[in-house]
């Protein structure tokens, strides 16, 4: 008689989801539009090497080594002095406002107690609120000093350079100590766009069931809950493929992220994560009442997946609470799964510590889903 | 009255309740119908037939009552129910973004239906949408997607039919079509249970089952049903008969006046009293006829009834 699973049934959904998901362009194209665009926007912001920025510079030090450091600085590229002999107050102001990006603090004496030997201090302090903005200029600044110092002593002064450090380049990064490193963003990119439009996708294909009707004839059929759901899911998963597709091509060739791990591994990880997603999204449509709605609570969820899985903020420096709600996330996990595969090579022994709260957040969403997904239109 | 075989009742309930929000919709409805039955479901709007319908294919769950559809009980076993159910909804519910053939081949495949291509075939031929197979369900016209989806829930060749409206918006010559085909259906022994507001359809049903305020007023053949009612009418017919009908509606024995075209029924419970009521009009310009009444008038009346708090 009825069975508890029939296969044939099944693959009916499935075929139906399939010709819906291609009759409707627009869902499409914004599931392979999202990532797209988030690429591009975060893209942009990892390649571009911020030149010309702009440096206070207070010069209480006149010597040829000061004058030889400034120009070293603006010939890098990077430092634009805008202005010179500012006093220290003036040089915070600018600072603050954003005016500039660097203040250059070459103290008095400095060519002095240099060739005396001290080892003098050039303080650089920099607004690192956007750390990937001053980066690369803080990173090329030690070279830069280097260069010019060790031009200037020669001769006489040799006996200067041989030292390993005649002077001192102290750099204070100031407002975001922490710093986030460029090549977590591309890969942290791809759970961040599958927590969004793979929660959506399926919280939008229940919903608009029963909004359009359809699903009375649905629930008129022998179909049983199992199938409904699984159906559903599986023709997405497809579009969550092509995603990770998307972005990991455009990790390789337009961002040349060294990919070290196995692909093979990381498709696989990918799969119970876009799973898992899936099934919530499944779970969300049987509370919601419409689509509109579907979509409020897949952004209830996207949020604290961006703000605590350590996307935004890294994760050791939250409160322990928000620790432990992000603990629980599946994307917290998937970040550390992408980077531990991509960037550390991490082989499948390695992953499973992260691999199995997924799997967990997946079979619980999907028995959640199963459970709630009503049989009648009560 | 006889009793009836238990084997023989394709639908039994009783007492099927349900409220929406602590308002009841439907308030201990029982019904039997037999095998072979075209059994119709009457009643004004919102008065409860769809979610009456929808208790009985398992699509609500009832608050309170009990009973068994084709042979399997309505609480436990409604997946059985489904198998050998075709339930045509009030509204399209057939997928809009899929074309004629996909969503009958969906339903089709849905029940397992065997020789699926054979079968999908010859129902668009029999419902006449073989050259618009590939249409999208959303861009034919609404009187054909009734019938594109009184043909879904006939591929599967189920045992049951529970069709609610399925002629709204449908043209005549549709209409008849489709009534050959529901008698047609009910000979080889499927039996239908239809919902509709038309009185001439009514009069195809071999059964009526009148429902106001989710309550049945009265069950019973056509016959049965006019004959119960104790009403007597007099058709009316002439010139100027819109200003008399409304001179007559006020008067003492006159239960219901009602225009039918260029003619008038004025009925009665009562035969003498409406006779005298009536005697002031008569004059040479209309024709006063005594004749049975309709069911529209029966109905009207009925609900006039129950609406005066008059229940039976
Ligand atoms: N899902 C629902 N939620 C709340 N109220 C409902 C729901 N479905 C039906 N009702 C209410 O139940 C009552 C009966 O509705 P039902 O649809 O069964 O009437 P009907 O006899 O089919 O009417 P019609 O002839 O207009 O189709 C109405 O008052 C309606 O407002
Ligand atoms: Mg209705």
């Amino acid at each position: 008689m009825t069975s508890y699973f029939s296969i044939s049934r099944f693959l009916t959904i499935i075929v139906k989801e399939f010709i819906q998901m291609r009759r409707d362009r627009l869902t499409f194209a914004m599931m392979i539009g999202i990532p797209v665009m988030q690429l591009v926007l975060f893209g942009y912001a990892i390649n571009f090497d911020p030149k010309d920025l702009p440096v206070a510079v207070i010069r209480a030090d006149e010597s040829i080594f000061s004058r030889d450091l400034i120009h070293a600085m603006e010939n890098s590229g990077y430092f634009r002095i805008i202005q010179t002999a500012a006093n220290e107050e003036e040089a915070r102001d600018l600072l603050e406002l954003g005016d500039v990006q660097f203040v250059l603090n070459i103290p008095a004496n400095f060519a002095r107690r240099l060739l005396r030997g001290e080892g003098p201090s050039i303080l650089l302090e920099a607004d690192a609120t956007d750390p990937v903005a001053t980066g690369n200029a803080i990173a090329a600044m030690t070279t830069i000093v280097q260069k010019a110092l060790n031009r200037d002593l020669k001769g006489t002064l040799r006996h200067l350079k041989q030292e390993e450090a005649p002077f001192g380049l102290r750099v204070h990064k100031k407002y975001n100590p922490e710093g986030v490193t460029n090549h977590n963003i591309v890969p942290g990119l791809m759970g961040i766009v599958l927590t969004l439009t793979m929660v959506i996708i399926t919280g939008v294909a229940v919903t608009r069931e029963r909004e359009r009707g359809t699903m009375e004839t649905l629930l008129s059929t022998p179909a049983r809950p199992v199938e409904v759901i699984t159906g559903k899911i599986i023709p997405y998963i497809i579009v969550g493929y092509i995603q990770v597709i998307l972005i990991l091509m455009a990790a390789r060739f337009l961002f040349h992220i060294p990919m070290v791990g196995s692909l093979l591994l990381l498709m696989l990880v990918s799969l119970i994560f876009i799973v898992a997603n899936l099934s919530m999204g499944v779970t969300f449509s049987t509370f919601a009442k419409n689509q509109m709605q579907a979509m409020q609570m897949a952004f209830f969820f996207f949020l604290p997946s961006l703000m605590l899985s350590g996307f935004m903020f890294p994760f050791r420096g939250m409160p322990e609470w928000a620790q432990w709600i992000g603990s629980a996330l599946p994307l917290t996990h998937y970040l550390r799964l992408v980077r531990g595969i991509l960037l550390k090579g991490n082989g499948l022994s390695d992953v499973l510590v992260h691999l199995w709260p997924i799997a967990l957040f997946m079979t619980l969403a999907l028995a959640a889903a199963i459970k709630r997904y009503r049989k009648t239109l009560d | 009255m006889t009793m009836t075989d238990k084997n023989d009742l394709v639908i039994d309930v009783e007492g099927l309740k349900k409220s929406f929000k602590g308002k009841p919709a439907v308030n201990g409805v029982s019904l039997k119908v037999r095998r072979g039955d075209i059994f119709g479901f009457l009643g004004p709007n919102g008065s409860g037939k769809t979610t009456t319908i929808r208790m009985i294919c398992g699509l609500l769950t009832p608050d309170a009552g009990h009973g068994r559809c084709l042979g399997h009980d309505l609480l436990t076993e409604a997946g059985r129910i489904k198998q050998n159910t075709g339930y045509m909804t009030q509204r399209f519910s057939l997928y809009e973004d899929l074309t004629v053939r996909e969503n009958l081949d969906f339903i089709a495949r849905m029940y397992g239906v065997l020789h699926r291509k054979e079968t999908v075939d010859e129902c668009l031929t029999t419902i006449g949408l073989k050259d618009q197979q590939d249409k999208l369900a959303g861009t034919l016209s609404g009187g054909w997607q009734r019938r594109l989806a009184l043909a879904a829930c006939l591929v599967h060749k189920p045992g049951l039919l529970l069709l609610d409206e399925p002629t709204a918006g449908v043209d005549p010559r549709a209409r008849c079509d489709f009534w050959d085909r529901i008698h047609e259906l009910s000979s080889e022994g499927t039996t239908t249970l239809v919902s509709t507001h038309y009185m001439d359809e009514a009069e195809h049903c071999n059964k009526l089952a009148y429902i106001v305020s989710g309550e049945l007023l009265t069950e019973g053949s056509p016959e049965e049903i006019v004959k119960e009612s104790g009403l007597v009418t007099w058709i009316v017919t002439g010139p100027d008969i819109w200003p008399l009908a409304r001179e007559l509606s006020g008067l003492p024995g006159v239960a219901h006046v009602a225009a039918f075209g260029a003619s008038l029924h004025v009925s009665g419970y009562d035969e003498a009293a409406l006779r005298e009521g009536l005697k002031p009009f008569i004059d040479a310009k209309h024709r006063f006829e005594f004749s049975k009444p309709g069911l529209e008038d029966v109905f009207i009346c009925l609900m006039k009834q129950a609406g005066a708090g008059r229940m039976r």
